[in-house]
């Protein structure tokens, strides 16, 4: 009971300590932390766009908070998200110029979210498959999966796909275009939330069946708990690695139809901006549980757009910082907690 | 001659309690421990044995209450102090450094020189050889920790406490892991200490060493101190009533079995492990159906390698021969999981690493490893009616007791319930032709051991062949039909049916006899 309350109270505790904090650097900025809070808030959760926005990000930081959950439950740390929604946005851009623009738009937008996993998963499979096969430390290898994909996207770009003397591609075909909220229900006007988030709100419930109610997940978390154990119980914990790895490796990738098919509908160069690691930050805050990640990418879409709104103001990395605070604070929480 | 109470009570405990949040681990202690005494502290796991000689050697500290130190009272806040007060302390897992040598582990901490000066480790050598040769610890004070068999292990932590003048030596279950020679050379050890007017606490849960070695006796039970005897006034069924708090079966009821058709089958199996040793070695014997075949052998001579062939765990690299059959279906190379389903159940003996996952909750360690069963299954998912109808019986049959309530994870059951719920789950495997039981009753409390031996005893008279390997020979002997007894990777001697029957009328001396060939 008392572990219950704690582990909600902790992460609320925590960013409450990280905007106190911040609010201190704020004032060493020279400007009034309750103002800009103030000012923050009325640009974002307080404006139609603002709040679109804020649905636009936390719908990419769900994905890429799921892709590192989902290996957490096999105690496998995926740092290489980064790497994999890049995969993931260059192939969902790719297969969209190369579609015959008269194919029907659920297909065209199957299609190509389906490529966008695929990349991902793949670039995240090939970590697993090195640890399953070599022992090698998968936090290693995806950091450097990481600038492998980062580089092999930008060769392929520069050389063949991009339009002359830009850094982009040119423009999917319309039919596997993802529909703005704006488009269809008229909400969050201008703003770039698209259907998409749909798709991460489904994923965060299909994992969290995935894990909690069926077989597999309970074999999964067996196997990430002790795996000693499993191996006496009959279970293959190397097919779970596998299998924990390929399904985060397909969540970054899927979030990159949020960029692409959802917003810019090409591919450029710096598209992820950090969204990946970022994506880190939202599963340790959620404790890796597939629906906390909900709430907790909603805290760091908001920091992230929020920062940008009062950037006039005081520099936006003052919400970086929050954001690092709140981190370090949970661990130390759920650390002494551990402890006592 | 009567001397004064300070002067013969060289520890003395008043009133000592520790709390732990809501709970009294240690309640109203109070206990007089007379200066070069055997005295021994006998309760069940959760007693709060550990708890009491904690506080005594400083890693905690009482609630309330006084302890004192020859008549002085203390507070100790760190073994250092307490070690100064000529306390010491063997833990039941052995604190060396495995890579220094004897000499270097019994001086650390207490090296007698500044940080940069020269050690002194000829002259230290000489000192440990003396007392070593005092009180019967032979040891070779150059050689590595990691070249040391346990029982040499633990003799070099008892010359660490001799080493540092230590009064009061604490030994926490100081034979868990010695064999029956070796644990005889410990009572001769603790006898030559008292001689010479050291003070010995035991810490133990084996009675009949109680019996033979100490001079006192003090019995704890929910964290209570409920009795403190003179040895000679007490029996070992005494002992046990106050441990438990009411009559147990020392020894559970065996009546005759009738073995049917050959279950098991190993012939000439061998086993080389990765590093090349030979662990099995030409290893032969049968289990039939209905009866118990008992392994008796010092940890070490195969045991583990055995069951690792039996499960399908061995590790790639290592060579394996012979054949292992299961009503005549080779294993071969079959896995954990295929093993299983020929009707194999296996109760490992590490039950915390290998048998179950501790921060699942009871229903959830309860299917463990029978999870792929059909009747547990609805789609894709378990089939909640399901576990839990199973689940309610298992409770209910072994006794399982928990907070069903708050559904707590395993790790917060005691060892007994842990064990229970493991055997319930292999027993009840549907089909069960063969089960591996090996040190079933490891850190199970009095009262368990009694229903886990019934529910063994049972499972063999519905026709299930047994394997039980054990370190305990107690248990071998009340348990098997046949006896094999395992050394250097082979069965040396087999006891047959009659022989484990007579045997078991005078256990004692059937004890050592069994125990002449597994050393």
């Amino acid at each position: 009971m008392q572990n219950r309350f704690f582990k909600l109270a902790a992460p609320l505790f925590a960013v409450v300590a990280a905007l106190l904090v911040s609010a201190l650097f704020i004032m060493t900025a020279g400007r009034d932390p309750w103002l800009i809070y103030q000012k923050m808030f009325s640009m974002t959760f307080g404006s139609d766009y603002g709040t679109g926005q804020i649905v636009f990000r936390t719908t990419s930081l769900i994905l890429t908070g799921l892709a590192v959950a989902i290996p957490f439950k096999v105690k496998l740390f995926n740092i290489g998200g980064e790497g994999q929604v890049l995969a993931g946005a260059f192939a969902a851009a790719a297969v969209g110029i190369l579609l015959p623009p008269q194919t029907p738009p659920l297909a065209a937008i199957a299609i190509c979210s389906l490529s966008a996993m695929i990349a991902g998963s793949a670039v995240a499979l090939l970590a697993g498959w090195l640890k399953v096969r070599f022992g090698v430390n998968e936090v290693i290898s995806t950091i450097m999966l990481n600038f492998v994909v980062q580089a092999f996207a930008g060769y392929l770009l520069t050389w063949h796909l991009a339009v002359p003397s830009t850094v982009h591609t040119p423009e999917i075909i319309e039919t596997a275009q993802i529909p703005m909220f704006d488009s269809i229900i008229g909400i969050w006007r201008k703003s770039p939330a698209n259907l998409s988030t749909l798709f991460a709100l489904a994923a965060c419930l299909v994992t969290w069946i995935m894990v909690f109610k069926t077989i597999g997940g309970y074999e999964m978390r067996a196997a990430g708990l002790q795996p000693e154990a499993a191996r006496y119980g009959g279970i293959n914990a190397n097919a779970h690695i596998l299998r924990a790895m390929a399904a985060g490796g397909a969540m970054a990738g899927l979030a990159s139809t949020n960029l692409v098919l959802g917003y810019k509908h090409f591919y450029e160069a710096g598209l992820t901006s950090g969204i990946g690691f970022i994506g880190i930050a939202v599963a340790l805050l959620a404790y890796a549980h597939p629906l906390w990640i909900i709430a907790s990418a909603l805290l760091f879409g908001f920091l992230e757009y929020g920062g940008l709104t009062v950037n006039a103001y005081v520099p936006k990395d003052i919400f970086m910082m929050v954001q690092a605070v709140t981190i370090l604070m949970v661990l130390v929480l759920t650390k002494t907690m551990r402890r006592a | 001659m009567k001397r004064s109470a300070e002067e013969t009570n060289i520890l003395s405990l008043s009133g000592v309690s520790k709390q732990f949040g809501e709970l009294w681990a240690n309640k109203d202690i109070s206990l007089e421990i007379s200066s070069g005494s055997i005295h021994a502290i006998v309760g069940e796991n959760g007693a709060g044995k550990s708890t009491l000689t904690k506080m005594i050697y400083g890693l905690l500290t009482p609630t309330s209450g006084s302890i004192s130190v020859r008549g002085q009272s203390v507070r100790f806040t760190s073994p250092r102090q307490a070690i100064t007060a000529g306390i010491g302390m063997v833990h039941q897992h052995f604190m060396l450094i495995p890579d220094l040598t004897a000499t270097e582990n019994i001086v650390l901490g207490d090296e007698g020189s500044t940080l940069f000066a020269p050690l002194k480790k000829k002259e230290a050598a000489r000192r440990i050889q003396s007392i070593a040769e005092n009180h019967g610890l032979v040891i070779d004070p150059g050689a590595l920790i990691s070249e040391l068999s346990v029982g040499e292990e633990q003799r070099v932590e008892i010359l660490k406490l001799l080493y540092r003048e230590a009064e009061i030596l604490i030994l926490d279950e100081p034979t868990a892991v010695l064999t029956p020679s070796e644990t005889e050379q410990l009572f001769t050890t603790l006898k030559s200490l008292r001689k010479e007017g050291k003070t010995v606490i035991l810490i133990t849960h084996k009675l009949d060493e109680v019996l033979s070695v100490s001079d006192m006796v003090s019995v704890m039970r929910r964290g209570r101190i409920v009795a403190t005897e003179p040895t000679g006034s007490v029996t070992k069924s005494d002992l046990a009533h106050l441990m438990v708090g009411r009559n147990v079966l020392l020894r559970v009821e065996n009546p005759p079995e009738e073995p049917g058709e050959v279950v098991l089958k190993v012939s000439h199996a061998g086993f080389m492990d990765v590093k090349g040793r030979q662990r099995l070695n030409n290893l032969s014997f049968e289990v039939k159906a209905g009866e118990i075949y008992g392994i008796a052998g010092v940890e070490g001579n195969g045991q583990n390698e055995l069951l690792t062939l039996l499960w399908g765990m061995a590790e790639p690299g290592c060579m394996i021969s012979g054949s292992v059959t299961v009503n005549n279906i080779p294993l071969g190379d079959r896995n954990s999981a295929e093993v299983a389903s020929i009707g194999v159940s296996l109760v490992p003996e590490d039950r915390l690493k290998h048998a179950v996952i501790s921060d699942f909750p009871v229903d959830n360690n309860l299917i463990f490893g029978r999870h792929r069963e059909k009747k547990f299954h609805r789609f894709a998912g378990f089939n909640a009616k399901a576990v839990m109808d199973y689940t309610n019986t298992m409770v209910d049959q072994y006794d399982i007791r928990y907070d069903m309530q708050s559904n707590p994870p395993l790790s917060n059951l005691s060892g007994g319930n842990q064990q229970k719920i493991v055997l319930a789950r292999e027993i009840d495997r549907p089909g069960l032709k063969l089960l591996i039981l090996a040190q079933p009753t490891r850190g199970v409390d009095i009262g368990a051991i009694e229903m886990i031996h019934k529910k063994i005893i049972e499972a063999r008279d519905k026709g299930v062949a047994i394997l039980l390997i054990s370190a305990e020979l107690d248990e071998i002997i009340s348990l098997s039909s046949r006896i094999g007894c395992m050394y250097k990777g082979s069965i040396r001697h087999e006891f047959s049916m009659e022989e484990v029957r007579k045997g078991r009328s005078c256990a004692q001396d059937f004890e050592k006899e069994v125990g002449m060939f597994i050393t």
